[in-house]
């Protein structure tokens, strides 16, 4: 990662990736954040610069680090067949947004169990029962195809 | 009617055509400064109205306009941004002032202004505007790209340049002989340099001291310091000016982003007035005479501008696409050529066709920088037949 002051605005942070476009963000001193993005054609110019607020940024954040997390305890459940891990976003809809998570009974009618919760940009490691969820948060679990099916139907409403 | 019936009245309406200006100025996405200059010619000396009554007020407000626009430049920036910009652009900014201060400083030589003419002019194409520039970066949605840290090193050091000019252009302004002038010189950097070293080291005391959880006990601290320090530092012929930007650099963190919230509608209110000012204070019949002048001097600087810009970015490495955007975002010239014209203007040691000429230099490069640097890039590329890809 690399950053770069803006004297008199903020600072830019940013990752130059394999295809050589630069990805990253611009932190003004006020705390707004843009999303930026560069050209292929011209590195140095910006095809998007678009501006999030601060729980857009978080739960962006959440969506990108779900993956790395599930890859992780994949590789770590490897040797048990049949399971699997999987991150499952909650819609605004979902009935158990605003509730504890022990009142979605996952474990006990599914066998799936709730492993972490990715939210604005942080992951929450083993949530206890009472747990508050909230809308765009991004759950992990890890469970058989069936219960995974059955927790995420659960989740989200249907 | 009596004097300050006379003078309400005046200001009234002064401020209500300054809202309908800056409305049409946000309209057209550009800044408000060359129409407020437009709006003090038409009220001021051979203007549509002449507007007398307000001549002490516009004064002293005008004055803490300067102060205010100084202390807000401060506060924008830290110490530590202006030592390490200091350290890493210096080769930019030694040749920004180069080219860009001759242009001026040979315009003056020929109108027959002498050596405080040509440190006057130089001054004023010599600084580009930072404020038109910001919004320039943000509104066309640059801040992320890769020429622009290098565009805001060169204004940083453009604006910390100036706390060492004004000073030495108050001595010379004042008359002072060759040694005073150096005297102002060796004074002013070791003003310069002990703020900021008291500001690297101590800028959270002297921001805790300052602050105060009470908005209006803040605002209140913020003004009187503000003035109190300009006051001094006028006094040791340093510069009100100077002495209030030294005080915003020293304000550091949470205290500094908000003085800036704090002072910005003030700000607003009396750096308008000092725009209108210098405008009523500028014959609208002297202009006409000296049009072709600040045009010629617009695109001379416009140029050196834009080979300080270019020339910049290629030292970072940037593409040539990269190296015209910087150079373009350069060209504005806006409130601190004011601010210099205004302080050589007040002082009387100065022909009265530099205000004329650089109002319409300002008019000029303020309204056509903004519009360079969006067009500039997919003019060229049309003209070189390699379009733009958008992926």
């Amino acid at each position: 990662m690399e950053e770069t002051p803006l004297p008199g605005i903020g600072v830019r942070r940013e990752l130059v990736l394999d295809s050589g476009r630069r990805v990253g963000i611009v932190i003004h001193r006020d705390g707004e954040t843009e999303l930026i993005v560069s050209k292929l054609d011209d590195p140095d110019a910006c095809l998007a610069s678009i501006p999030l607020s601060v729980q857009e940024a978080a739960t962006l954040g959440s969506l990108l680090g779900g993956p790395q997390l599930v890859a992780q305890l994949s590789e770590e459940h490897r040797e048990l067949p049949g399971i699997r891990t999987m991150q499952v976003p909650l819609t605004r809809n979902s009935p158990f947004a605003g509730r504890s998570l022990g009142d979605a009974h996952i474990r006990s009618s599914t066998g799936a169990s709730i492993v972490a919760i990715a939210r604005a940009g942080e992951i929450l490691p083993s949530p206890a029962p009472s747990e508050e969820l909230l809308a765009e948060d991004v759950l992990v679990i890890v469970g058989t195809d069936e219960g995974l099916a059955a927790a995420t139907a659960i989740l989200n409403g249907s | 009617m009596g004097g300050t019936t006379v003078a309400l009245l005046e200001l009234g309406i002064i401020f209500l055509g300054l809202g309908l200006l800056g409305r049409i100025a946000a309209r057209m996405g550009m800044s408000p400064v060359p129409l407020y200059l437009l709006g003090g010619l038409a009220f001021g000396h051979g203007g549509l109205i002449e507007f007398g009554g307000i001549a002490e007020f516009g004064h002293i407000a005008s004055e803490i306009g300067v102060v205010l626009l100084l202390l807000m430049l401060g506060l924008e920036y830290t110490a530590k941004e202006l030592v390490t910009g200091l350290g890493q652009s210096w080769p930019a900014g030694l040749a920004d002032l180069v080219l860009s201060f001759t242009p001026g400083a040979v315009m003056a030589l020929m109108f027959g202004w002498g050596g405080v003419g040509a440190m006057v002019l130089g001054g004023v194409t010599y600084i580009s505007s930072s404020g038109i520039a910001a919004k320039v970066l943000t509104d066309l949605g640059r801040l992320g790209n890769r020429e622009t840290p290098t565009v805001l090193s060169i204004l940083v050091l453009e604006d910390l340049a100036m706390a060492v000019y004004l000073p030495i252009l108050t001595a010379v302004l004042a008359g002072a002989s060759f040694l005073g002038g150096l005297q102002a010189v060796g004074i002013s950097l070791l003003v310069v340099s002990a703020v900021l070293l008291l500001a690297l080291r101590h800028g959270h005391r002297i921001s805790s001291w300052i602050h105060s959880p009470d908005q209006e006990t803040f605002l209140l601290r913020l003004i009187g310091a503000a003035l109190l320090v300009a006051g001094i530092a006028s006094t040791l012929q340093v510069s009100a000016a100077v002495g209030s930007f030294l005080l915003g650099i020293a304000i550091s963190g949470s205290t500094a982003e908000n003085a800036v919230r704090v002072l910005e509608p003030l700000r607003d209110v009396f750096a308008a007035m000092f725009f209108v000012v210098f405008g009523l204070n500028t014959d609208p019949a002297t202009i006409p005479p000296v049009l072709g002048w600040a045009v010629l001097l617009a695109l001379a600087t416009a140029a050196t501008k834009m080979a300080t810009g270019s020339w910049a970015a290629r030292r970072s490495g940037i593409g040539r696409w990269g190296q015209l955007r910087a150079g373009t975002t350069l060209i504005a010239r806006g409130e601190f050529s004011i601010v210099i014209a205004g302080l050589a203007v007040a002082s009387g040691a100065i022909d009265g066709q530099l205000a004329a000429l650089v109002t319409a230099y300002v008019m000029l490069t303020a309204v056509a920088g903004p519009v360079v640097a969006r067009f500039a890039e997919p003019l060229v590329r049309r003209l070189v037949r390699e379009p733009e890809i958008a992926r």
